[in-house]
This record gives structure tokens, sequence and C-alpha cells, in this order.
């Protein structure tokens, strides 16, 4: 006799740890088995895009440390590159070269957040995360001596960056550069084949090639599914074009390979890192621009490969001081398309692994 | 980019195949006939030597007289890329093809220009309000929103 079974709805969210924020899923189980998801988004939702619409480019530039909070400098890079993309404003090579420095230290740190919070998913409680907030918190020290601040940075300014440089800085990011890969052998150390991991992490949540393209995932999550694209090598923004470094990509698309792209990402970052801090020239870090900044009628596009994916900000103007219109195209939003996809087929617990897999940031998902 | 596309050059390539589709085209852009768009659309994918199989993003711009959808398309097989964009001059009840079928991408994208831009997709699979609540009163990303 068969017996008779009934889909079983259970709420995940919004208040609850492993869901990084505030957000919320539906799981319809049959016992422990996920047959349908559906994420439900907002809980967040500040209106950034129409709030950006009523300030000037210039005070816009807070607004977007405040979208994805664990890597601020890059989302303020990814609009003051729009901006200047919109209003044709150089940018002198020493601020260039500043940005990538501290645009790849941010990328690391926002890997040690989005790897140490996964492992946390994956049932290694707390002890990687600190680990890892161990070195995020040089990361900060570092961010502290250029800007002031510690999470929200404001640091990129268009035409430029705020300040130069302090003198002690360059001497504790060498400290740095130099400790950072013994760090990284460490993680790999205790992590590459931990129990654990490779248990909750292996084969689980795979997202293959094709799928990865047709639902327009970016970073860690693309290239886990040997997708070989960085937005850094595709369209070379700052002087990425004058620094050697390599993309890695996983093999088959599940949750490890994820992880190990991050991973191998820090490493790659650190290269970058180096060789920037080598071909440093000297010079202003800042042009001149206007108080008021009335880029000529017309839109620009401009986007770099962020920690999380592919962060764009498309901007319209009307040649008056506000932008008519600013939108953000949100990484983690998008890679979460593949949720359901990822997700079904698979038992509860591991849903809470493939969902710390993606590394989103909800402030930059609800906006 | 290796290679971004001038909008004049893929017009008339698009023009050959489905005349009357391109209303306007310029160095950096494409406009195309909002009828037309899903056929565009599946030409520009489907196409060898096109390939645009990557949808990067979507945003919809609210112009007063009509709303401005802009589609950034990307290749990952070519690394080149292009600019669509596609006008509804509807206020009332705007609607527009859905491109899920073709870029599941679309998908969150085309759901939040439904809730704050208000513009309809038809052939969505789940047309919902997405960041505000079920029952929300306006599109708050439109220009007579206050």
């Amino acid at each position: 006799m068969a017996i008779k079974t009934e889909p079983f709805v259970i709420n995940v969210g919004p208040q609850h740890p492993s869901t990084h924020g505030v957000f919320r899923m539906r799981l319809t189980l049959d016992g422990e088995v996920i047959v349908d998801v559906e994420p439900v988004l907002g809980y967040l939702h500040r209106g950034i895009e129409k709030l950006a619409e009523g300030r000037t480019y210039t005070q816009n530039i807070p607004f977007t440390d405040r979208l994805d909070y664990l890597a601020s400098m890059s989302n303020n890079l990814a609009y003051v590159l729009a901006v200047e993309k919109l209003a044709g404003i150089p940018v002198p090579e020493r601020a260039e070269y500043l940005r990538v420095i501290i645009a790849e230290l941010q990328r690391i740190a926002s890997h040690l957040v989005g790897v140490g919070a996964f492992l946390n998913d994956c049932g290694a409680f707390m002890t990687p995360l600190l680990y890892m907030f161990r070195e995020r918190e040089k990361i900060l020290d570092l961010f502290e001596m250029v800007c002031g601040q510690r999470l929200t940075y404001n640091y990129m300014r268009i035409g430029g960056v705020s300040h130069d440089i302090p003198a002690e800085f360059l001497p504790a990011l060498d400290r740095f550069v130099t400790t950072m890969p013994g760090f990284i052998d460490e993680y790999d150390q205790l992590l590459a084949e931990n129990e654990i991991l490779l248990a909750r992490a292996k084969g689980v949540g795979i997202l293959p090639e094709e799928l990865a393209i047709n639902i327009s995932a970016s970073g860690p999550v693309l290239r886990g599914s040997g997708v070989r694209w960085d937005i850094r090598k595709a369209d070379p923004y700052s002087v990425y074009d004058r620094l050697e470094f390599d993309i890695p990509t996983g093999s088959v698309g599940d949750c490890y390979d994820r992880y190990w792209v991050r991973i191998q990402e820090m490493r790659q970052s650190v290269r970058i890192i180096r060789q920037a801090v080598e071909q440093l020239p000297p010079g202003e870090v800042r042009t001149e621009v206007p108080h008021l900044l009335h880029p000529p009628v017309g839109e620009a596009y401009g986007h770099i490969e962020a920690p999380k994916g592919e962060l764009g900000f498309y901007l319209v103007s009307d040649n008056s001081i506000a932008p008519y219109r600013f939108h953000v195209r949100a990484p983690t939003l998008i890679n979460l398309t593949a949720l359901r996809d990822m997700m079904i087929g698979w038992k509860v617990a591991d849903a809470v692994a493939i969902f710390g897999s993606i590394d989103i940031c909800l402030a930059e998902v609800d906006r | 980019m290796t290679l971004a596309f001038s909008g004049e050059e893929i017009a008339s390539q698009v023009e050959e195949h489905l005349p009357g589709s391109i209303v306007d085209s310029s160095q950096d852009s494409l406009v195309v006939n909002s009828e037309s768009w899903l056929a565009v659309a599946t030409f520009l994918k489907d196409t060898p030597g096109l390939d645009f199989d990557y949808l990067t993003s979507i945003t919809a711009v609210d112009y007063y007289d009509y709303f401005e959808m802009v589609y950034h398309l990307t290749s990952l097989k070519h690394n080149h890329s292009l600019v669509v964009k596609t006008r509804c001059y509807e206020r009332e009840k705007p609607s527009l093809p859905s491109v899920v079928s073709l870029w599941r991408g679309a998908d969150l994208q085309e759901r939040e220009i439904y809730d704050l831009m208000g513009i309809s997709f038809d052939g969505h699979p789940n047309l919902k309000r997405i960041f505000l609540w079920q029952g929300f009163q306006g599109h708050p990303l439109r220009k007579d929103y206050l």
C-alpha cells in the first residue's frame, strides 16, 4: 500500500541566522526533500535608486557605501567610474593604482566574510569565521588609515580618491601582503580536505555552465561553474590591463567550486596588489571637478568585477545636477535567480549551505 | 570588450531579417519597435557571429512621454556588447514582451521593473511585486510619483 504524502511549506527567515540579513525563503518540502523554493525579498528596500535621483552626483557616493556594505569600496569605484564615463573626467594615474590596491583589498575582505559565513552555514561553526575576521581586521585597519572609516568609506571620488595614502600605509600594506599568502595556506590546510566541508559542499547545489550563463550569474557563482569570465579581463578598467593575474574557475559548479574560486581569488588579489604597489607612480590623486557637476545629456553604464559579481551603474543625465536615472545592476540579486535551480532535489539542511555559497548581501539585493 | 558593436551595424543586419523592426540607431545603441522586440531579441541571441548569450542588465527609464527599456547584452563567446532599447508609449497600462524565455536572468529584473516602474511583461512566469508588498499603491520610480 502506497503511503499518502503531502507537500509541506516551511518558512525560513526573514529573521534567521543563516539568511545573512533579512532574506526569506518559502521552502516546499516533500519529507526532507526540497520541491520548490520561493525567495521573498524587499525587507531591506530603502528606495536608493529613487533617493539618488534627488541628490547630486557627489552626494550619491555615500549611498553606494550602503549597497553591499561588505564591499563598500568596490561600490564606490563602480559608481565613480560610471560618472567619470558620463562626464568624461580623467583620473590621475596614481589614483588609478590606489583604486586597484584598495579594490583588491576589499575583494579579499569580502571573500573572507563570504567564505567564513559559508563555512558557518556548513556546520564548521564560528572557528573558521573568526580566523578570517582576524585578517579582515587588518584590511579594515588599512582602510581606516586612508579614509578614517571602517565600514562605509566614501573614499573614491569623482576624478580620483579623497586623500593620498599616509606614510604608514605602504609599510603596513607590505606586512599584510607578506603574511596573507601564509594565512590563505592555513585556511587551505584547515579546510580544503575538511570532512565537514567536503561532505556538505562537494557535488551539492550544482549550477551547470549553460544555465549559469542563461540566468546572468556573475562573479564566483559564474566562475565556479567553469566560465572564464571576469570584467577585469574582459573589459579592463582602471589599470587592470597592466597587471598580471589568472582567473580561477571551477569545474563542476557545486558549492565547493564556488568556495574554492573565492579562496583562489584571494591569492590572485594579493598578486595584483604586489604589482600595483611596485608600479605605483607619484603625483596627484584627484582631478579638480566642479562642486556641482553637470554632465552632458546622455547615459553611461560603468561596471566592475566586484567581489560578488558584476556590479554596474546605469546613469542617465539631463544636464542637471542630479542623475535623471540611477540604476544599480546588483550582482547578488541576479545571482539569486539560480537559487531555485540549485536547491530543488536537495535536503532541507543543504538549503542553508547552497544559499551560503552564493554569498549575498541583502542591502544590495533590496537596495 | 574586444569589440563593442555599433548600433548602426547591428541595425542593418536586423533590418535585413526583420524589416521594419528598427526605429532608430546610433553609434552606441539601437532602438527596436516594441512589437518586434522579442523577434529581434531571438535573432540577436541565436545568430552565429552575434551570439548575445548573456543579458547583463535591464533598466527602465521614465521620460514622461514614454518608458524606455534598456537592455545591456553581452556575448561571453566573442566578448562584445550591445545596448538595445525599446519604447512603450502607453502610460496607464504599459506592457512589453518578456524576455525570460530567452534569458532567464531577466526574471527578477523584470519583476523589479514591474514593481517600481509599473511596466508589465507578457509571458513572464511569475510577475508580481518583488520589493514592495502586494497591495502597495503606485510605482515609485515613475517621475510623477512623489
